[in-house]
């Protein structure tokens, strides 16, 4: 099998541009690649457009790349949690654009399934819809989207084999799965990296097909948003 | 006045065994608390589950385990995992039976406001907009008015739409109703203590009283 082993983070995203298009797993801050994010903080490359459902926390997530501003844009549908991004956005130092969070998942796995557009009910008669055109369906009005595509998908997995084969664990899925058809370069991380055969074919959630970089990360903070428990 | 809880209960009330039940943030949340034990449903989270259980003990918090709210939970026997994506195809393609989710303003032609207010900073629509464009029943939880006696169900939405043509059913605070479309809003029950003049006063949009209008029953 191909060997997609790269020793760390700084390895991984070694060749990751100012500028560049970069996808980024993760809900809230459940199954985000923390690795890659901290890689990227320390090479200090700048302009980024981060496709990511969320972006983070003050401190801890895609957060940390904006208290450093090398985020210049974000695609996202909730961006509630961090108030040096909204400091950012309000002082127009940084350009958000908000999209319907099934639409942001399917454009993501459009892109990933060589699917340029495709029509949604989502977001017709609101913002969302000015200027893209619609089409009805068996009564129904819908609304055209288009795939998005990185430069580079930063994915974090449970367990991973060399061969860039996937399983994630939990509802640290989320976008994780399209993200990674749909780079051009696409860089997993994952808790644990196994040698090819450990992994149950029957169990894969991403065939290493999709996966060009693998590499095991270390110090999972995997920092909790709101931990609500029963007494 | 309905309270927070007494919404909830009252929105329990229209939950039906065998359904797939979307929960919105809020007062949609509260609904799970109140559904009988003897009607099994399956909540869904748009992150990726089917079968949200119960807020976690402190020693079963797994930071892997989220709903779409970001809190931590645990899973039913019988729970899935699945993508966002898998998520909002089965939300979009009708296999949810029943949303809940909470409103700034309802429309008499059943448009929904509730994920952007001018002037305030804007957080996203997250998957509301996916959500109502898709679903089979919509249920708002709401408050029938603003803090400053406003009414929210209007005529037509002054906020930024969220969807079209959606909401069927309403349970403020003062009242459950239906929107029936090209005719209005629908008074079906009263709050407790609360009268149909109160309810008229406080409805901008049409309203339409068929008959007599019982009192809510909340145990």
């Amino acid at each position: 099998m191909i060997d997609k082993r790269v020793k760390d983070a700084d390895e991984a995203v070694r060749d990751i541009p100012d500028n560049a298009i970069l996808m980024l797993g993760g809900f809230g801050l459940c199954g985000i690649p923390e690795n890659c994010i901290g890689a990227l903080l320390k090479k200090g490359v700048k302009g980024l457009t981060c496709i990511s459902n969320n972006a983070g926390v003050d401190d801890f997530g895609i957060g940390l790349l904006l208290k450093t501003r090398q985020v210049k844009k974000m695609i996202s549908s909730y961006v509630g949690e961090n108030a040096e991004f909204e400091r950012q956005l309000l002082s127009a130092e940084l350009e958000v654009e908000l999209i319907p969070q099934g639409t942001l998942a399917e454009r993501v796995r459009a892109g990933g399934a060589g699917i340029p557009a495709f029509f949604t009910p989502a977001g017709v008669g609101t913002e969302v819809a000015e200027g893209k055109e619609t089409r009805s369906f068996d009564g129904k009005v819908y609304l055209m989207e288009s795939w998005l595509r990185s430069d580079f998908s930063l994915v974090k997995a449970w367990k991973g084999d060399t061969s860039g084969n996937l399983i994630f664990r939990g509802t640290a899925r989320n976008f994780n799965p399209m993200m990674a058809t749909a780079g051009t370069i696409t860089i997993a991380e994952v808790e644990e990296l196994v040698p090819v055969g450990q992994l149950n074919p029957n169990e894969i959630h991403t065939p290493g097909i999709f996966v060009h970089r693998i590499f095991q990360g270390k110090n999972y903070e995997k920092r909790i948003e709101q931990k609500t428990i029963t007494k | 006045m309905l309270d927070k809880i007494g919404i909830a209960k009252r929105i329990a009330q229209e939950v039906k065994d065998g359904m797939y039940i979307n929960l919105g943030i809020g007062i949609p949340t509260l609904v799970a608390n109140y559904i009988p034990a003897k009607i099994n449903v399956v909540l869904q989270s748009e992150n990726g589950l089917l079968g949200i259980g119960p807020f976690p003990k402190e020693n079963e918090v797994d930071p892997d385990l989220i709903n779409a709210g970001k809190q931590t939970i645990t899973m039913m026997p019988g729970s899935a995992l699945f993508s966002s994506a898998e998520s909002f195809g089965m939300i979009r393609s009708g296999k949810v039976d029943l949303t809940i989710l909470g409103a700034m303003e309802v429309s008499e032609e059943g448009d929904i406001a509730n994920w952007k207010v001018p002037g305030k900073m804007v957080k996203g629509m997250g998957g509301a907009m996916d959500l109502v464009a898709s679903a089979k029943h919509i249920i708002v939880a709401m408050q029938h008015c603003s803090k400053e006696g406003a009414s929210k169900l209007l005529k037509k939405c002054t906020l930024p739409i969220t969807g079209l043509r959606c909401v069927k059913r309403i349970v403020s605070d003062m009242a459950v109703i239906d929107v029936v479309p090209g005719v209005g809003f629908k008074l079906l029950e009263r709050a407790p203590g609360i009268s149909i003049e109160q309810i008229k006063n406080a409805t901008e949009g049409k309203l339409l009283i068929e008959s007599e209008v019982p009192e809510m029953k909340i145990a």
